[in-house]
């Protein structure tokens, strides 16, 4: 029975550390199927992160901060976009700099408005999104195997928990069911046909940045406002680079970004859980190793070892009207 | 390959334009600074003044120039090869692990003038050797190597951890930081340089890898611009069609490119750890590989001007420093931001003005454009 709330308390842990992932990996997702990388990920979540915790702790007001961390983030995707479809600059480049201007100005505004060494003030209760317990999930708690699963993975989690997974088979909707969806993949992998069907790439490329900048927004209020009760300087570690591994894992698909999303989510539990613990066969496992092993994975399935990502043709290329 | 813009002159696309850009860089930067609520005319006399208004102060901003100079160099060799390493800062950090061992181990038996080579030589190959993966794997697999390098910057990183609490650390000690080397893994200051001109330092770590990094700006320029290798890189890196109908092997260029660039990044390390120190210590890269991403931007990836970029940056981070103790409301955080609007008006917006000053120059006189551009096309 240890054993089993030991898996059910990591599995929990995988979910909650999956979500910051999941958001930034399907953000991801729709600006390089529309053709524009997006190495800004990190940044434009560590913006949301600031801005959804600041204004909530400003106006008393979660729902306020989600949208200061959505509209934030958004303006920062805009500026990607100003500078890789507009003025067809190296979108490599433009990812960088959101990412510099992102640390230093959270990090500089956070210590001129609050004084507290870049931190945002604690959030009260009501300033951030609570775990939401379904009905019944404390009764059904002691029922055996199910009643663990039912009351501590599936319930118990904030609003935007719920949110992240439902974006996965609503992403997958938008993208293949859509029309909007078909322009956007087309306009990725190539964009002179939908030029000359009559449809701007460059506005088509800037709505598919809208939807990125809104999912980091979310990804980055989660971190502020569910998991942590404030904003932290460069609380976003590296989470934006995960993520994009992970949309390369995922080959550039929802249903799998959202399991390559709980891997690394599962990574980071179980290195969290097993620190220092000796593990019966292998030994005790470094903690280094389970931290740099998404990234080892993603090199590897970069090589072409198991099976091939093949990204969107037009991926990183700015396009140029033939006049 | 035909771009949407017309060629200009060679003095205003190599110092009209950048300049252009830096100075709306900066003026963002003065916007950021109002918003906190401080004079931007008085930040920025504090900066220049902190930076170049006495010996110590030039001695450390040229002691930051000298790691921005290796890694700018490090991103220009393979953005001429048509590559983005944005992986200086993994290769620089991992090169800390070559010069560990090398000095844990000759420090007490070796003079500073024979460690020092073997450290170069151990900096420069592990940053080679970590940037050689990337590179066989851009060249043979097509993985991209902007995905690659950052996923061993993650790597990179994580070895470091394992390394220095694993067993660069003594035994005794609970930092994650190797033993202060002796004098033999300690490189001699440069701080007299400036004294000859008769100002006063205060101890400043400026040492003589300055002068490392000064020759290697020299030997990249002799290698881009003067030698078989460079120019197929700079073939390739303009048209990897036109390389592969001259014959020139894809796989060796890339690899021998990245090597090049991930030698130079991992010497970078050898500024912080043996010139000022004396140790090897978690994180002591600190960005220093990303701000070469700005530097060699700034520069246009030529030696000479990322030299000077490199001295922009060291008085960005000095200056910067003094800023921040003399404005509370500023923190040295300051210098990140300024980084990153350096890298998106210098890099990622460098063709927003461009229009404008062509259609200057056309107005003013409609032939510079053209007749240069004849000109232009032949150097």
């Amino acid at each position: 029975m240890d054993l089993f709330n030991a898996i059910i308390q990591i599995l929990d842990s995988t979910i909650r550390l999956s979500v910051p992932l999941l958001l930034a990996c399907l953000a991801g997702l729709y600006s390089e199927r529309a053709g524009v990388f997006d190495i800004g990920l990190e940044g434009k979540m560590l913006v949301g992160a600031f801005a959804g915790a600041a204004a909530a702790s400003v106006f008393h007001s979660a729902l306020i901060g989600l949208g200061m961390a959505i509209l934030i983030s958004v303006a920062f995707a805009m500026i990607h976009g100003f500078a890789s479809i507009t003025h067809r600059g190296n979108q490599i480049v433009s990812g960088v700099a959101i990412n510099f201007i992102a640390a230093g100005s959270t990090i500089m505004l956070g210590q001129a408005w609050f004084q507290q060494g870049g931190r945002t003030p604690a959030l009260a209760p009501g300033e951030r999104f609570e775990a939401i317990t379904w009905p019944g999930a404390d009764a059904l708690r002691e029922v055996p195997i199910l009643g663990p699963i039912y009351a501590e993975l599936i319930s118990g989690h904030s609003i935007l928990v719920y949110i992240a997974f439902l974006m996965v088979p609503f992403t997958w909707w938008v993208l293949f069911r859509t029309r909007f969806g078909l322009r956007l993949r087309a306009v990725g992998e190539n964009p002179a046909a939908v030029d000359t069907a009559g449809i701007s790439v460059a506005w088509l490329r800037y709505r598919a940045l809208i939807c990125t900048g809104v999912l980091t927004g979310i990804a980055g209020a989660y971190l502020s406002m569910v998991q942590n009760g404030g904003f932290v300087k460069d609380m976003t570690a590296g989470k934006g680079y995960i993520a994009l591994a992970a949309l390369i894992f995922a080959k550039w698909k929802p249903v799998n970004a959202m399991f390559a999303c709980l891997l690394f989510g599962f990574l980071d539990a179980l290195s969290i859980r097993l620190q220092g613990t000796p593990l019966p066969v292998i030994g005790k496992v470094p903690v280094q190793f389970m931290q740099a092993l998404p990234y080892v994975l993603t090199v590897i399935l970069l090589a072409g070892f198991i099976g091939k990502a093949i990204p969107p043709r037009a991926g990183g290329v700015p396009y140029v009207k033939e006049r | 390959m035909s771009t949407p813009y017309a060629k200009l002159p060679a003095w205003a696309d190599y110092g009209l334009i950048p300049l252009i850009n830096l100075a709306v860089a900066f003026i963002v930067a003065g916007f950021v600074v109002m918003l906190v609520g401080e004079n931007p005319f008085r930040a920025a006399v504090i900066l220049v003044e902190g930076a170049f208004g006495k010996g110590t102060g030039i001695a450390f901003t040229l002691f930051y120039a000298t790691t921005f100079i290796f890694s700018g160099l490090s991103v220009a060799v393979a953005a001429h090869c048509g590559l983005f390493n944005i992986g200086g800062e993994g290769q620089g950090y991992i090169a800390g692990l070559g010069i560990g061992i090398v000095s844990l181990a000759f420090d007490s038996v070796l003079p500073w003038w024979l460690t020092f080579p073997i450290a170069i030589i151990a900096a420069a190959a592990m940053g080679a050797l970590w940037a050689l993966i990337p590179a066989y794997l851009q060249a043979k697999r097509g993985s991209h190597i902007v995905i690659t390098t950052i996923m061993f910057n993650f790597i990179a990183a994580s070895v470091m951890v394992y390394a220095l609490v694993g067993f660069l650390k003594p035994p005794s000690s609970m930092a994650p930081q190797t033993r202060t080397f002796l004098d033999g893994a300690q490189l001699p200051k440069l701080n007299w340089v400036i004294e000859l001109f008769g100002a006063k330092i205060r101890s400043a770590p400026l040492n003589i890898s300055f002068l490392l990094a000064l020759v290697m700006a020299f030997l990249v320029w002799l290698l881009i611009w003067r030698t078989r290798l460079g120019y197929e890189m700079r073939t390739y890196g303009h048209s990897p069609k036109a390389a592969r109908y001259a014959g020139i092997s894809e796989t060796r260029i890339i690899i021998i490119a990245m090597m090049i660039s991930g030698a130079l990044a991992g010497m970078m390390a050898l500024n912080p750890t043996m010139g000022d120190q004396h140790n090897v210590a978690l994180d002591f890269v600190s960005g220093a590989g990303f701000v070469g991403i700005a530097v060699a931007l700034m520069g246009r990836l030529h030696p000479v001007g990322i030299v000077l970029a490199a001295i922009l940056f060291g008085m960005l981070y000095q200056g910067g420093a003094e800023l921040a103790f003399e404005m509370p409301a500023i923190s040295r955080d300051m210098i990140v931001i300024i980084q990153g609007l350096v890298i998106l008006f210098a890099g990622a917006l460098e063709h927003m003005f461009r229009p404008y000053v062509q259609a200057l120059f056309a107005s003013i006189s409609p032939r510079t454009v053209g007749m240069e551009a004849a000109k232009g096309k032949g150097a």
